[in-house]
């Protein structure tokens, strides 16, 4: 597992995100990552955030897992780098 | 579904500034009294979201710095370039209104049902005391005996947030500083980044089967996680919350 470098933040940053998406606190649930099974907690996700949205990645193989966008109001949810999460 | 109110849904709520304390020379804590507060644990972090007159929006996550069953506080470290902490540490006057989410986040917290008597080790990075100052004074309230220790990395005695509370820390709580780019004359404490000698001194012997909390900028939580990891502590008893870049403590 690489080092994350500075001002990149961990699942911990989306937690109020996902409680507006998902209805429910995320941060403890689990997700496997679609392309190294690496099992692991969302707050443990590395999250990268920028104005245009926000990416949570693998931190084992930097798989792209989650992908947040908000446009005009409406945030987009891309779950696809992830082979689950409950 | 705008203005529709789900049940157990977060939402966002308007907050008024109850009380402000200045806690160094660029930190300041807020006392906020949030309608409909459901409680929260040590180590939860809420939401706030400014929006100017223009209608542009500002949102920033904040570790609340009391106890559970205390009034919310949150504890805002200024950035200069900021969008949002100058307003809150310079221009925010009691009985603002702000508008809050939580509280959030169920990985970094402190449940001392759950946790047991498992000894903690706390490292802080600058800010990063915040939520762990929660935990420290959930644990007075509740008169607990777990042993603590506090390795606080921070550039100088006068950035230290909470001094004097940390100084009268009670009982089984031990508060270790390391000041990386000041220290006072005859300073015999650490006087550089946190390293893995650093941990092993200062750390739980793996075998007392400890439960770790580091909280701090991105570079400062890989550096003591790693140490941790390294020295044997099983990396999920390594609980980490990772702030963005605000200067090295």
């Amino acid at each position: 597992m690489e080092a994350l470098e500075d001002g990149v933040l961990d699942g911990n940053a989306i937690g109020g995100l996902l409680i507006e998406l998902f209805g429910t606190e995320m941060t403890t649930a689990v997700g496997v990552c679609g392309s190294c099974g690496t099992v692991g907690q969302v707050a443990e996700m590395a999250v990268y955030q920028a104005k245009m949205g926000t990416v949570a990645r693998c931190r084992v193989c930097d798989n792209v897992l989650m992908v947040f966008v908000e446009i005009r109001g409406i945030t987009c949810v891309d779950l696809r780098g992830l082979a689950s999460l409950s | 579904m705008a203005g529709t109110a789900v049940r157990g849904r977060l939402t966002w709520v308007t907050a008024t500034v109850d009380a402000m304390m200045d806690e160094t020379a660029h930190v300041r804590t807020l006392v906020l009294s949030v309608p409909g507060w459901g409680g929260h644990q040590a180590g939860q972090h809420l939401d706030i979201r400014l929006t100017g007159d223009d209608g542009y929006r500002a949102e920033r996550s904040y570790s609340i710095a009391s106890a559970p069953g205390e009034p919310v506080a949150i504890t805002v470290e200024r950035l200069d370039d900021g969008e949002v902490s100058p307003y809150l540490t310079q221009d925010v006057q009691l009985g603002d209104e702000i508008e809050v989410r939580g509280p959030i986040g169920g990985y970094f917290v402190w449940e001392p049902v759950l946790d047991g008597d498992a000894p903690l080790l706390l490292a802080a990075g600058g800010s990063g005391v915040v939520p762990l100052r929660a935990m420290l004074r959930h644990r007075m309230q509740l008169g607990s005996s777990v042993p603590v220790r506090l390795l606080y990395s921070v550039r100088s005695l006068a950035e230290v947030i909470y001094r004097s509370e940390l100084d009268e820390a009670s009982d089984g709580v031990a508060v270790i500083y390391t000041l990386t780019r000041q220290q006072p004359p005859g300073w015999t404490g650490y006087a550089r980044r946190v390293d893995q000698q650093m941990m092993a001194e200062v750390a739980w012997p793996v075998a007392r089967e400890p439960l770790a909390y580091v909280c701090g900028p991105t570079n400062f939580v890989e550096a003591v996680a790693g140490d941790l990891v390294a020295l044997g502590y099983p990396p999920q008893r390594v609980k980490t919350e990772r702030f963005g870049a605000t200067g090295t403590p």
